[in-house]
């Protein structure tokens, strides 16, 4: 998950990172009431989890509370990108010196930490990765030994800083990966880290993803989900602990098994090409039970989503063996009445696949057509959603 | 012959005691596997009761650590089912005792987790300068030498021993393209996971299938997200002479959205599945648009 600045900041704070008095408001009255509070110029910083966001005009300077109210008026509801805002963080304004960036993230393909640092910041990283990558120190990181002083002078070397600059920053370095360790980050970013015109060392902007696998242990993290922007269906699948992502079209899928289910919606989609060009509406992993409480879950969750015209079913039962999944689909269809309106395609492959087919042969449920392959069951669900379209 | 795991392999279990644990240990037992233990210390010195391949009923002996299961069975493989919160302590249990190939099934693993035991098992590497002990997944179904052994929850009824070898990161897909070319038959089937940080990359499965005198051609399954697939095309330009066949998911998949697997997802434009095409297009490998006809092009290679 993503964090926001204010987030961000609040956790390099908490961490013993340098930042400067930021307070998030969510209307002009409390950006007003900030203002104050922080006092002199402050920085007013449209909230949201996207780039780009100075050039959208959503970070304004105001020199007195009065301004600070006005342009958060102007940019609360502001839409950057795609994203509304609904926040904004009311900043201490700063003397910048120098601007510089420092990051740590997870290298894939090195299945270690990665120290991106840099003498030249508050620019595009990717660009200046592109366009001057000798301008860019990369540093890996062990993650049974972390940043140590050690490591933390290795990366100020690296990146081309005075020596007299190196013990003070390698303290912020040190205190960064302690946010990225303690708080199970896979990215703690600082762009800029900038040098005062009194010469310390502040952490101005910060982005920071953490990993939600890691919720067993930081369950201070629910606390940082914003609600308030998360799709209405996402956050109620969420609530039943299914695996849903919204898209924007048609075929409602449900299938077993991340890999399975991606490649579902890439088969659909191909389908529905022939077919007035329906897409998929979702990706939805029930994972490997396939209950009946599961499935009607899952149903329940996708006929929820208004653009739905029909519903693909694809399961391989692996572990599982389809007749306890089409007892699943049947019960599903129970539990749901009259609520499940539009038509089912069911492909049911793999362990004990003939009762499974005999179970929703003799259940007979109108809505329910069942397919011999992934493929066939992709284009007749796609063929139902295109004529329920065309029918309107 | 086979990669990584065969009918001599002597697994155990970690976690055998459990649900998970409980359930697979039957079904490796099922498909042949030689399954010598298991592992919880809280239950050390009781056994657990199975039935092996022809049904007789077995008693298996409950450890108090790897390190003990080894000394007293000489076990060379662990498949370790257990919770995300006590994953890394078993992982690391594991490695310090040097087995020699542990799969990690378990789900939900803290990244941190994961990259922290990975590397702890490039620091124990024996007289080779190689690490003792090769990690597959975590987050995978683990691997299947059909007809031999199964360490993992791959169902071992879909298809039986054959010239095929596969490399896939997801699980479900991976049994969808062993039941498409069930007639044909596998080698070995390996699913590394669908992580950000697993242990046994596309390209370790590749190298080791190119090796393999059994496996005579290979389906590579990507999904998006990370660039392992890119870098397992640049080498199989380089380094495999079987043909090699790949398909690639999520071809539909929105910018910034986790599909299912923790690492699935396309960040700032990069990890596209249609980058991943274009990367394996480029060394030569035929990609197939759907399962199926990926495993249409496969066929071909045989007919060839």
């Amino acid at each position: 998950m993503d964090l926001y600045e204010y987030q961000a900041r609040d956790l390099f704070e908490a961490h013993g990172v340098p930042v400067l008095a930021g307070i998030v408001a969510q209307t002009p009255e409390e950006a007003r009431a900030a203002a104050e509070k922080i006092g002199g110029t402050v920085v007013v910083k449209a909230q949201v989890k996207v780039g780009g966001r100075g050039k959208a005009g959503g970070v304004k300077l105001a020199k007195s509370a009065d301004e600070a109210q006005q342009h958060a008026e102007a940019i609360l509801g502001m839409d950057i990108k795609g994203h509304t805002v609904h926040r904004v963080m009311i900043a201490q304004g700063a003397d910048i010196a120098d601007e510089y960036y420092f990051s740590i993230l997870l290298d894939r393909a090195n299945r270690d930490y990665l120290v991106m640092c840099s003498k030249e910041g508050g620019v595009e990283i990717e660009q200046l990765a592109v366009e001057r990558p000798e301008a860019l120190a990369r540093v890996s990181v062990d993650p049974n030994t972390g940043i140590d002083a050690a490591k933390a002078k290795e990366i100020a070397e690296k990146a081309g800083f005075p020596e007299e600059q190196h013990e003070q920053l390698s303290n912020a370095f040190i205190q960064l990966w302690t946010v990225f360790s303690k708080e199970d980050a896979t990215l703690v970013e600082v762009n800029p880290l900038v040098k005062t015109g009194d010469g310390q060392i502040i952490a101005l902007d910060g982005k920071v993803t953490i990993d939600e696998n890691a919720g067993f242990r930081q369950p201070q993290h629910s606390e940082l989900v914003d609600e308030q922007t998360e799709d209405p269906l996402e956050a109620k699948a969420k609530a039943n602990d299914l695996n849903y992502v919204k898209l924007d079209g048609q075929v409602g899928i449900i299938g077993n098994g991340a890999g399975l289910v991606m490649s579902t919606l890439d088969v659909v989609a191909y389908a529905g090409e022939a077919h007035g060009g329906v897409k998929p509406a979702n990706f939805l992993d029930i994972g490997g039970g396939a209950s009946a409480e599961v499935m009607a879950n899952g149903l329940d969750v996708i006929l929820g989503d208004e653009q739905v015209k029909s519903v693909f079913v694809n399961v391989f039962g692996g572990i599982t063996s389809c007749d306890a999944v089409a007892n699943g689909i049947v019960k599903a269809l129970e539990i749901l009445g009259d609520s499940a309106t539009k038509p089912l395609v069911v492909r049911l492959d793999g362990n004990n696949v003939e009762e499974g087919r005999r179970i929703l042969e003799a259940a007979n449920h109108p809505l329910v057509t069942s397919a011999d392959t992934m493929d066939a069951g992709a284009d007749k669900a796609a063929e139902l959603a295109h004529s329920a379209q065309t029918d309107k | 012959m086979s990669i990584y795991l065969n009918k001599d392999s002597k697994v155990i279990v970690q976690g055998i005691t459990g649900g998970e644990g409980t359930k697979h240990t039957a079904l490796m037992l099922k498909a042949g596997t030689n399954i010598v233990g298991g592992v919880n210390a809280r239950k050390a010195g009781t056994t657990v009761s199975h039935k092996d391949k022809a049904g007789a009923e077995i008693e298996l002996p409950v450890f108090e650590s790897v390190a003990e299961a080894m000394e007293k069975t000489g076990a060379d493989v662990s498949v370790a089912f257990v919770p995300p919160k006590f994953a890394k302590d078993a992982a690391v249990e594991a490695i310090e005792a040097g087995i020699g190939l542990l799969v990690v099934i378990t789900e939900g693993i803290p990244v941190q987790d994961s990259a922290e035991f990975f590397n702890l098992s490039l620091t124990k590497t024996g007289a080779d300068g190689k690490p003792v002990t090769r990690v597959i997944g975590p987050n995978c179904p683990g691997i299947i030498t059909p007809g031999q052994a199964l360490a993992g929850i791959t169902p071992a009824n879909i298809t039986e021993a054959g010239p095929i070898g596969l490399v896939s990161k997801s699980g479900t897909l991976t049994y969808q393209m062993m039941y498409e070319l069930r007639d044909i038959g596998f080698s070995t089937s390996i699913g590394i996971g669908g992580d950000p940080v697993i242990g046994t990359t596309h390209i370790d499965a590749l190298e080791a299938f190119e090796n393999d005198p059994e496996t005579k051609a290979i389906v590579m399954i990507g999904e998006i997200g990370g660039d392992a697939e890119e870098r397992a095309a640049e080498y199989i330009k380089a380094h495999v002479t079987k043909p090699v066949v790949g398909y690639v998911a999520g071809f539909t998949a929105p910018e910034g959205k986790t599909m299912g697997h923790a690492g699935a997802i396309v960040s700032g434009g990069s990890g596209t599945a249609e980058g991943k095409k274009e990367a394996l297009e480029a060394a030569g490998v035929k990609v197939g648009k759907t399962p199926s006809e990926t495993a249409d092009l496969l066929r071909e290679v045989f007919k060839g």
